[in-house]
């Protein structure tokens, strides 16, 4: 029998299409509102509410024993799911049947209090998370030894450093021990020692026949972990299958939506694919493709990638003529580049696609046109990825001069 | 790269699994509903553990700690012994009138913290809210039962002021703890209301204090006995008892003092009272499934 089951799942929130949207209505909009609202009535100019589908008729199963990896972009309507299914908040439409405790971890540190002691805080998160006072009395000395803080029992919280705090949390956490877990990136905590005890806790739970649901950005992550995949796009399910369709799925879903044109140029299709392997990686190398169809005849026509990193830091600006130094012909073209392995770094990228005449006159730009996400590999012990734009394999020469004086 | 050498899990199983695991159904919300009254008892640890954490916290921050909850009652007995005693003459047969100004201010200091406490308790709890489930009505029980632990470190000031003018507590003291019962669900009823508007309208809680204020003077037992009434017209002194802490109030002080018990006001006060904490509640239980969408 499934451990969970999710019918037709849609949740809508509602976005006030105000003029200025405020965070927070006031009771005195709300009385002005109601004071004005038969003379805008009148005047035909009643607010709205605009619909937003952050899911949209999600259903799939969950077996005992199952780790179920959730994909998809910010926004497709992961943390939603997991909020619904924790009870958080109630789905719209659809239902969903559990069986067994829930716990969740969506956030590292739910219910802690800075002000109070190591002690104090296990109990009170514990008993936040849905466990019983006599439970948490008897887990109490395991807790304490999986997050190493025996010397800090006594000390508020507040003045632990950030990789104590993670710990304490996460093992009270991992000693609720819960039917279902649902994970939200949380494993992505402290030191490499650490994440390897987390991750050895989540098999653990695994081989005990707990579900799992695990929300991750990194591939890497979803492969070692789950068993199955589920990739959500705007709030649907695209995608269900084995890990690595389902990863497949994800980095082909990196087409642009709309592409552009004018009557210079019309692009036809941006493509980022990995050269080796299922999916976009910092060791696949990256085949960037464009095609599209050239308006103009007796030109010279040059394609020029711009690759920038999500914060907008451009990576790099590369692209050829069409045609070596002589105007070129209308018709369709592909352009076709190979970003090497060991070139970028983890972390989602943005391709903006520039046409020019001669590298003189612009005949056709367009912004973001294809989107990608490098997955981490990781190095060094540690699954948090590495600092900086570009992730080099350099050479490394080292030698020993001898003594000191 | 990090090797996933995972170890063996224990075979160990929790043995209360036995009768198979609970099934929960989640759908969308229904208009009403009944009070999940066996789950809030199944969280009945958090609700004492997030009154605990309050009183904690405010012990650990504040200089003066637990004696804030002593200073406020006894500041407004002296205000109080200045000007209804001094100044407006107000009767209150044997008893010293500070004695009996202070016997009313506590229980309506129960009243005033462990609303204000409610009502403020969801927007403050906005991380918990959004990141954990568990039946939203712990919290708003949980902050107003810190008003309680006020209550009885105030209540020790009493005992000091009842020796000091040698006054005695009689059998009647034994009700306090109905008394205290009555106003902590009175307050727990309009405290979550309260708490409920303030997830919606932010600006509620600028309007609190106020309202919380007007409420004192609006109850005439804080300051006036009982019988004082009579010289008020027939209308407003029926008005007076539509509010729930005129009776409670009067029952509550005669209690401590050991002064003869109004029955007849008290149970009219605690029948409004009742009214108000079901309305409470079940607005709240209406709305407390989009909190952790409004907050």
């Amino acid at each position: 029998m499934a451990a969970i089951v999710v019918e037709n799942l849609s949740k809508r929130y509602r976005i006030a299409r105000t003029a200025e949207r405020v965070a927070y209505r006031t009771l005195r909009d709300d009385l002005a509102a109601l004071a004005t609202w038969p003379a805008r009535r009148l005047r035909g100019r009643i607010d709205r509410a605009e619909d937003f589908w952050a899911l949209r008729d999600v259903s799939f199963e969950v077996q005992p024993g199952e780790v179920i990896g959730l994909i998809g972009r910010n926004g497709a309507g992961k943390s939603t799911l997991l909020k619904v299914v924790s009870r958080i908040t109630k789905p719209t439409a659809g239902r969903v049947r559990l069986r067994g405790r829930v716990g969740s971890l969506l956030e590292v540190g739910a219910g802690f209090h800075p002000e109070l002691t190591g002690r104090e805080n296990i109990y009170l998160s514990g008993v936040v998370l849905g466990m019983r006072r006599v439970e948490i009395a008897r887990k109490f000395d395991e807790i304490v030894a999986f997050a190493e803080v025996e010397k800090f029992l006594d000390v508020p919280v507040k003045r632990y450093s950030s990789g104590m705090f993670m710990r304490l949390a996460f093992a009270v956490m991992a000693h609720l021990e819960p039917e279902i877990l649902l994970v939200d990136e949380v494993l992505a905590v402290g030191d490499a020692a650490f994440q390897k005890k987390c991750l050895g806790k989540v098999g653990e739970l695994m081989r005990s026949g707990r579900s799992i649901i695990l929300v991750t950005h990194a591939a890497a992550t979803a492969q070692k972990l789950c068993t199955r995949a589920i990739l959500l796009d705007a709030g649907r399910v695209t995608s269900v299958g084995p890990v690595r369709d389902v990863l497949a799925a994800y980095s082909a879903s990196a087409l642009p939506t709309e592409l552009g044109g004018n009557e210079n140029i019309r692009v036809l299709a941006v493509r980022a694919e990995p050269v080796a392997g299922e999916s976009i990686a910092v060791d696949s190398g990256i085949r960037l493709t464009v095609d599209f169809e050239c308006r103009v005849k007796a030109r010279v026509v040059d394609c020029t990638l711009e690759v920038s990193t999500g914060d907008g830091i451009v990576v790099f600006h590369a692209g050829t003529f069409l045609t070596e130094s002589e105007p070129c012909d209308e018709g369709l073209y592909r352009v076709t580049t190979h970003v090497p392995p060991h070139t970028l770094n983890a972390g989602d990228y943005h391709v903006r696609l520039i046409f020019g005449q001669a590298r003189k006159i612009l005949l056709f730009g367009q912004d973001s046109v294809c989107r990608f996400e490098v997955a981490n590999v990781p190095v060094y012990g540690t699954l948090t990825p590495l600092p900086g734009v570009l992730r080099p394999n350099l050479a490394w020469r080292v030698e020993y001069l001898g003594r000191c004086g | 790269m990090i090797a996933l050498t995972l170890p063996e899990p224990p075979a160990r199983r929790d043995p209360t699994d036995a009768a198979g695991p609970p099934e929960t159904l989640i759908e969308p919300p229904g208009r009403w509903r009944w009070l999940p009254l066996a789950e809030l008892w199944a969280y009945r640890d958090l609700c004492r553990m997030l009154a605990w954490r309050d009183v904690q916290v405010r012990y650990k921050q504040t200089a003066l700690g637990v004696a804030w909850a002593v200073f406020q009652p006894l500041v407004l007995m002296g205000l109080f012994a200045v000007f209804f005693r001094r100044v407006a003459h107000v009767a209150t047969g044997d008893v010293p009138y500070p004695l009996y100004a202070y016997a009313g201010l506590l229980p309506w200091f129960l009243f005033a913290g462990a609303v204000s406490a409610a009502a403020n308790s969801l927007v403050d709890s906005e991380r918990l809210i959004t990141k954990v489930y568990f039946p939203r009505l712990v919290i708003p029980i949980g902050a107003a039962a810190v008003a309680v632990v006020d209550f009885l470190i105030a209540a020790a000031a009493l005992v000091v002021l009842m020796l000091a003018y040698g006054s005695r507590p009689g059998w009647g003291g034994l009700l306090i703890p109905l008394a205290v019962g009555m106003i902590f669900l009175t307050a727990l009823g309009v405290g979550s209301l309260l708490a409920a508007l303030n997830v919606k309208y932010r600006d509620f809680r600028h309007a609190l204090p106020f309202l919380i204020q007007a409420w004192m003077f609006a109850t005439p037992t804080v300051y006036l006995s009982l019988d004082a009434g009579t010289e008020l017209p027939d209308w407003l002194w029926a008005t007076a008892h539509l509010n729930p802490l005129t009776g409670q109030i009067a029952f509550a002080r005669a209690a401590m003092l050991g002064e003869p018990l109004p029955w007849a006001a008290f149970g009219v006060g605690s029948a409004v009272g009742a009214v108000l904490l079901a309305v409470g509640v079940i607005v709240f239980a209406r709305v407390e499934d989009g909190f952790a969408d409004a907050i």
